[in-house]
């Protein structure tokens, strides 16, 4: 075990793969001389040589449609977008050509690529480049989608996304890029896809938060905890597939369910969770499942508009209290 | 600029596609011999012209000097206050390129045509005349804002100087001028749109589709490509097979143009050539060449440069030009520049204040503009 922050987890995951497996490269805007625009990927240009450590321009549709390419043809590729928000440059290449491929040639050619970059807002950086895509790509079938909340996941989730024969989208959060902590330092860590982490047990409320959101899920247990009430958190860790009798057991327990997460509510990760709850363990539930996530509008710039607009620690706790009916 | 043989080469094009929408096939046929283009671009150097011959008189040349300078002091203060925080998000600075924007603003009419960019907006927003007020408080996040504080350094706008913003996915504004321009026809308004983006955007497929479709359909537009040589941290070199970027014009059978960014004179006399041919329908590429003397955003300390690249790049300075130009020429004076610039000081101090004052958003208007219904039924 060493201490590592959330971005050395990521590079040390890469840097392992990569020595490991000759197939796997980095490509993608900045990665290289930059050393990442946020230092991800700092010092594997040095390491690895501009073979395997690719800058690219700003062509975010060419450079992913080339991962994709690479990849039917034998390769492994790591494609880096600056941000998630710039994906969608690529969103024709990521959803048509990765995402069906495999399906639409009867299984002939294989995608095992690994579109990875922070996702969400970070700060004010107003609504084009705050974006939470998760419930975007979980939407298409061929694509897993996994998005880790601390430095150990995202090097043992990253490591089985490299390793995946399928394509992944890899969520990481700019604001958790320093965050540290313990990393499992052994070169076969791998964490499976798909399956969700029982972050802390609990007996009243099922609290449910992957990325950043797995934070304010913690803090609000611990508020909780203060007055006496016990919430168990679930990391799901993979959105797609989604480790959805984790979910269901821990409701078996609690009875009761609140999401956090920080997309907007419309159609996302959330509602899918709400449904298949609702489908899965209708007759455990003793309240109507709570969700708490970003407001229904873009992103603003303005600061107190910005903190209004992100799910917040408060409006969870308040949720839980609600659905556990007290006060 | 097309030679005469280009000419005459877009001429047989242009009845190519006649014959070819009056339903006539056209033969393909490969032709024996190799076939040799030939091309001819203008150029518009540094230094090459007084503005005698651009009909600038000395008022209009103190206001050219004056908006220039308040670009350029509304930037350092604006990022003097980034460091005491009071500005957050990106803030891309675009010290240096004062004379394009300048340049182009003065070239138009403004509030008839019309001007999109990128992210990098605050000097071309001064240029056509928005407030140095209402700039400040929107880098401020405040309600007084160009955008009421939902838009942020990146996207500043301005309907009413048809200023259709600053944007923040490279590339993703380009095909957004060409159907401003598109509308100009469509309405036959005679306005023209200047379309800028920077190098880094000649890698998005948008500029290139953009640049078809403008040059198809005939669209009142100027491609202004502002090669500061770096987008972020990667030098055109590293980026394009070809930096000539003027070059591109040809491939969509229009004149192309290579400008020199750090005179004002020279974007002007440009533009205003290049504007004329748009009011006529016929779109141009102009490839300026310019420098910013900053990082990419606040947070590039800018390491993949040399200091005597950057030291050499300043000795061009687009500012000093023009007020060596004026004392040269008898002009104005130095007193009477450093009036000026007291009074740019101040005019951007007092926007800082402005901005302080101005409040922040009140919380129901995150719901406000995000649809034009009134009452439409957010989820909660
Ligand atoms: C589609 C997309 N990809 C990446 C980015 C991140 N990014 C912002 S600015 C920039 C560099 C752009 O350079 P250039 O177009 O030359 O403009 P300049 O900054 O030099 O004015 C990059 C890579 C983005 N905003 N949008």
């Amino acid at each position: 075990m060493a201490i590592m922050q959330f971005r050395e987890a990521i590079r040390a995951a890469m840097i392992e793969e990569m020595e490991r497996d000759e197939r796997v490269f980095l490509i993608g805007e900045e990665v290289g001389q930059y050393d990442g625009a946020y230092k991800v990927s700092e010092g594997m240009l040095k390491r690895f040589g501009p073979k395997r450590v690719i800058d690219t321009p700003i062509s975010e549709a060419g450079f992913a449609g080339l991962g994709i390419g690479a990849a039917m043809n034998g390769l492994r590729p790591i494609v880096e977008f600056m941000t998630f928000n710039f994906s969608f440059v690529a969103f024709d290449q990521l959803v048509n050509n990765a995402a069906k491929i495999r399906y639409m040639s009867g299984g002939q050619f294989k995608i095992p690529i690994v579109f990875r970059g922070p996702n969400g807002a970070a700060g004010q950086l107003a609504a084009t480049h705050s974006t939470s895509v998760e419930s975007i790509y979980s939407y298409f079938p061929g694509l897993k989608v996994v998005a880790p909340s601390n430095p150990d996941d995202a090097k043992g989730l990253l490591k089985s996304a490299i390793r995946d024969d399928d394509p992944v989208i890899f969520l990481e959060s700019e604001l958790m890029y320093s965050m540290r902590g313990e990393v499992n330092e052994d070169p076969e860590y791998l964490i499976p896809l798909g399956k969700a982490r029982i972050a802390r047990e609990g007996e009243d409320v099922t609290i449910v938060a992957h990325s950043k959101s797995y934070w304010i899920a913690l803090e609000v247990a611990d508020r909780l905890a203060e007055e006496g009430y016990s919430a168990e958190v679930i990391d799901p860790r993979t959105i797609r597939p989604f480790d959805f009798d984790t979910v269901v057991q821990s409701i078996k327990k609690t009875n009761r369910c609140v999401i956090i997460d920080e997309s907007n509510p419309f159609a996302s990760v959330s509602s899918e969770v709400a449904f298949q709850i609702q489908q899965r363990a209708f007759d455990y539930l003793d309240a109507p499942v709570l969700r708490v996530t970003a407001k229904d509008t873009p992103a603003p710039y303005a600061k107190n508009l910005i903190e209004y607009y992100m799910p917040s620690v408060d409006a969870a706790y308040e949720a839980c209290k609600k659905v556990m009916y007290v006060d | 600029m097309a030679s005469k043989t280009r000419k005459k080469q877009q001429a047989t094009q242009v009845d190519q596609a006649a014959s070819q929408a009056n339903g006539q096939a056209v033969q393909l046929q490969v032709p024996s011999k190799p076939i040799h283009f030939e091309q001819t671009f203008e150029t518009y150097p540094a230094g090459a012209y007084t503005h005698e011959e651009l009909g600038l008189s000395r008022e209009d040349l103190l206001a050219i000097y004056r908006n220039m300078l308040l670009q350029r002091r509304f930037e350092e203060r604006a990022a003097q206050m980034y460091g005491k925080q009071k500005i957050a998000g990106f803030l891309h600075l675009y010290i240096g390129e004062e004379a394009v924007s300048t340049g182009a603003a003065w070239s138009i009419k403004i509030g008839h045509d019309s001007v999109i960019t990128a992210y990098r907006d605050h000097g071309i927003a001064l240029a056509l005349g928005m407030t140095a007020n209402e700039c400040m408080a929107e880098l401020f996040g405040k309600i007084d804002g160009c955008s009421r504080g939902k838009g942020g350094s990146m996207h500043f706008f301005k309907a009413e100087k048809k200023f259709f913003g600053g944007h923040g996915i490279v590339g993703g504004h380009v095909p957004l001028g060409v159907g401003i321009a598109f509308a100009h026809k469509y309405k036959e308004d005679g306005g023209v749109c200047l379309t800028f983006f920077g190098d880094g955007a000649m890698g998005q497929g948008t500029v290139h589709e953009s640049m078809n479709l403008a040059a198809l359909y005939k669209l009142p537009i100027v491609f202004i490509i502002e090669n500061n040589q770096y987008a972020m941290g990667t030098a055109v070199w590293r980026a394009f097979a070809n930096t000539e970027f003027y070059r591109y014009a040809a491939n969509y059978n229009m004149p192309g143009a290579l400008v020199d960014g750090m005179d004002v004179f020279s974007v002007m006399k440009a533009l205003r050539k290049y504007v004329a041919l748009a009011r006529e329908y016929q779109p141009s590429v102009l490839e300026v060449r310019t420098y910013r003397y900053r990082g990419h955003s606040m947070s590039d300390p800018a390491k993949y440069r040399t200091k005597e690249e950057l030291e050499a790049k300043k000795k061009e300075d687009p500012i000093i030009r023009l007020k060596s130009y004026m004392l040269q020429h008898g002009l104005s004076t130095n007193e009477e520049l450093d009036a000026i610039d007291d009074d740019v000081k101040k005019e951007v101090q007092a926007s800082v204040e402005f901005a302080e004052k101005s409040p922040y958003p009140p919380l129901e208007s995150i719901y406000e503009d995000v649809y034009a219904q009134p009452d439409y039924p957010f989820l909660a």
